[in-house]
């Protein structure tokens, strides 16, 4: 544990002297740092890339996890935070931080089967949840029997895998789960971890797969992003329509379309079983903590152009890591909210 | 006395000396003897503060539902309710699995080494243990969970089941789905990771019995399985439990390993292939994500407290019985 912490520090050290001098050739570049969720990681860090091409200002940002992102950017230690569950409006506000969405992500569920191909079996919410509460525990259960007429079913026990490290994908997906059983909501309920009641845990996305490889019969829940790297089994998906759906883009951003954005509070949209016909039912943007009052304001304005030409240009580098851009009406609200909520010293908006 | 003292003072050769450090010697020696204290101190302090930092983080969770922390075995972040009973118990049950698989092992090093491998083989054999040793508890992990997983869930698992399993009581500990990742898989890996530093310790132990005594027994006509048994065993008897202890020290605090194979569940079941959680493993998998000045950070810091008066208990007492014996 201390070890991890000294390499870590030394890494950061490396890194930011790396950053510095990589960045001493190019004129008024401001370096800005963030830190917090592992999810949008690689979407941040491609990005970072290109902007720093760009502009020559670079971002080092740091994958630490969502609480530690949370943590960083309230004791002001780093010029954003990122978090993939958005934060109380309360915490927000004690925080003076204000919350954007950055880029929208999606959870599916993979399964190791013998002889069922991708997105072949068709799963539902109600049963999804029996599946995580231990009450569907055999393959040939009526329940899924039901929902797959035209696939033999072996009378193989279910191993639900979930992720033992606390993480925004737990918390979508339980989301998920409370939203779609009501038994789940009362007995279990939704945060970064739970008290599972069935199955195993494993660490990370790559831990999942690798437990779910593992076991004949195993269930699991990761990001898009992970299984479409790595050509996972994933599974279609009942959407709130009633409608089965295989885990695709344009499912993902029909999700983001349907979402109530004018309605949420500090932009916190729920993308979870939204309505629509071709509707994937678990996706979910993650956030950025901006401080309302920044020290630094060279730093803070930097963070806001930084995401200005990520929402304008970056969408296609997004894609292509399978995320899905944030809709041009919610970049633009983003867009406002700078203006009015960013102050300096001064009180004068810091974006413009 | 006196005499002796002022023909020293006298002595021509004893006035020149100081001379060499131009007069500097004893500042030097007064700055070199602070260094030596607080490097020696800084150790305590460290120890200390430690302490005292997870105790005063662990305890808002203390104040909050008193001592119940350590008899619940709810640990719900939804709620927002901690128990560490299942920690305490993953934590000690893999340690002793490690310890029971561990010791036998170590013995039969122990025994290969001193008393039975080819003088030229020893340093070799003797080296690549001590390499297992160096190899990062990481890749105990990713091997555990990667190969050994695997290979538990198809054959060890599922055979221990079907020997084991229907023999009344003692089969409970052995029912249940093989999925590989589990108490038992943990324990395993554990022992894997203790054996060589208790080797090391054993055959430390075992050469310290004086010759004498060993050549008397084969005198006499004992075998050398009998000399190991009646001879060293009993002579570095409170040694050997020391170093078993210390042994049981280093798999408590196992972190990055236990987690990969635990199988990170937290309930308890009598079954050993059942997942479960040890204290190291739940908190390197919740430390990320405990949100600042939450009950849940407070119930990770006093698990950390747990963990730390555990083990330095447990290696005290291993000091204390090792000590006794190599003194």
């Amino acid at each position: 544990m201390l070890n991890a912490f000294a390499q870590k520090r030394r890494l950061t050290l490396a890194l930011t002297t790396l950053g510095f001098v990589a960045s001493m050739g190019v004129a008024q570049a401001t370096d800005f740092t963030g830190a917090g969720a592992t999810f949008p990681a690689p979407a941040y860090t491609a990005w970072s890339a290109d902007y720093k091409a760009k502009t020559g200002s670079s971002l080092n940002y740091q994958a630490i996890g969502s609480g530690g992102g949370q943590k960083q950017i309230l004791a002001r230690t780093v010029d954003f935070g990122a978090s993939d569950a958005p934060m109380e409006s309360k915490q927000l506000a004690d925080g003076k931080l204000l919350q954007f969405p950055a880029v929208i992500g999606s959870v599916v569920l993979i399964v190791n089967l013998d002889g069922v191909k991708p997105n072949e079996i068709k799963l539902d919410g109600a049963t999804l949840g029996d599946i995580y509460l231990g009450k569907i525990a055999k393959w040939n259960d009526p329940a899924i029997v039901k929902l797959n007429p035209d696939i033999k079913l072996p009378d193989l026990a279910i191993q639900p895998v979930y992720r033992s490290d606390g993480s925004g994908t737990t918390y979508v997906y339980t989301t998920y789960l409370a939203d779609v059983s009501a038994d789940w909501k009362g007995k279990v309920g939704a945060a970064t971890s739970v008290s599972w009641p069935a199955g195993t845990g494993a660490k990370g996305n790559d831990g999942v797969a690798g437990a779910v490889k593992n076991a004949k019969g195993a269930i699991g829940y990761v990001e898009y992003v992970y299984a479409a790297a790595n050509g996972l089994t994933t599974t279609q998906l009942g959407n709130k329509a009633g409608k089965f759906v295989p885990p695709t883009v344009p499912a993902f951003q029909a999700a983001a379309a349907n979402a109530d954005w004018k309605g949420a509070k500090d932009f916190a949209a729920s993308m979870i079983n939204t309505a629509g016909d071709t509707t994937w039912p678990i996706v979910s943007a993650t956030f950025i903590l901006l401080p309302k009052d920044p020290k630094d304001t060279a730093a803070s304005l930097e963070v806001m152009k930084f995401f200005d030409w990520a929402f304008k240009d970056g969408g296609a580098v997004a894609e292509k890591l399978h995320y899905i851009p944030l809709p041009a009406a919610v970049q633009d609200d983003v867009r406002k909210a700078w203006k009015a909520e960013i102050k300096d010293g001064s009180g004068a908006p810091v974006y413009k | 006395m006196s005499d002796q003292t002022l023909a020293v003072s006298a002595d021509p050769s004893f006035e020149k000396r100081p001379s060499i450090f131009a007069g500097g010697g004893q500042t030097i020696d007064h700055v070199f003897r602070a260094g030596l204290i607080a490097s020696g101190a800084l150790v305590l302090v460290v120890l200390g503060a430690i302490l005292f930092q997870l105790f005063i983080g662990g305890w808002p969770i203390i104040a909050a539902d008193g001592l119940s922390f350590f008899t619940s075995s709810d640990w719900n972040p939804v709620t927002d309710r901690y128990g560490a009973v299942v920690m305490l118990y993953g934590t000690v049950v893999t340690a002793v699995i490690a310890v029971v698989i561990g010791v036998p092992v170590s013995f039969g090093i122990t025994f290969f080494l001193t008393e039975v491998a080819p003088v030229g083989a020893r340093r070799t054999i003797g080296t690549a243990i001590q390499l297992l040793a160096a190899v990062p508890s990481i890749i105990f992990g990713m091997w555990g969970f990667f190969v050994v997983a695997p290979l538990m869930a198809e054959w060890v698992e599922p055979v221990l089941g079907a020997v084991l399993g229907p023999i009344p009581v003692l089969g409970i500990l052995f029912s249940g789905a093989p999925m590989g990742t589990g108490v038992l898989t943990a324990g395993l890996i554990l022992a894997l990771m203790i054996v060589p530093f208790m080797s090391a310790m054993f055959v430390e132990i075992i050469e310290s019995v004086p010759p004498v005594l060993k050549e008397a027994a084969y005198g006499v006509g004992s075998t050398t399985s009998e000399v190991f048994r009646h001879i060293s065993m009993p002579y570095g008897r409170t040694a050997l439990v020391g170093g078993m202890m210390l042994g049981l020290g280093r798999a408590l605090g196992e972190t990055m390993a236990v987690t990969f194979v635990i199988g990170n569940a937290n309930r308890i079941k009598a079954s050993l292939f059942a997942p479960g959680a040890s204290i190291a493993s739940t908190i390197a998998n919740e430390f990320p994500e405990a949100g600042p000045g939450s009950l849940k950070l407070n119930a990770l810091l006093e698990l950390g407290f747990a963990l730390f008066v555990i083990s330095f208990l447990v290696l005290a007492l291993a000091r204390w019985l090792v000590r006794s014996r190599l003194d």
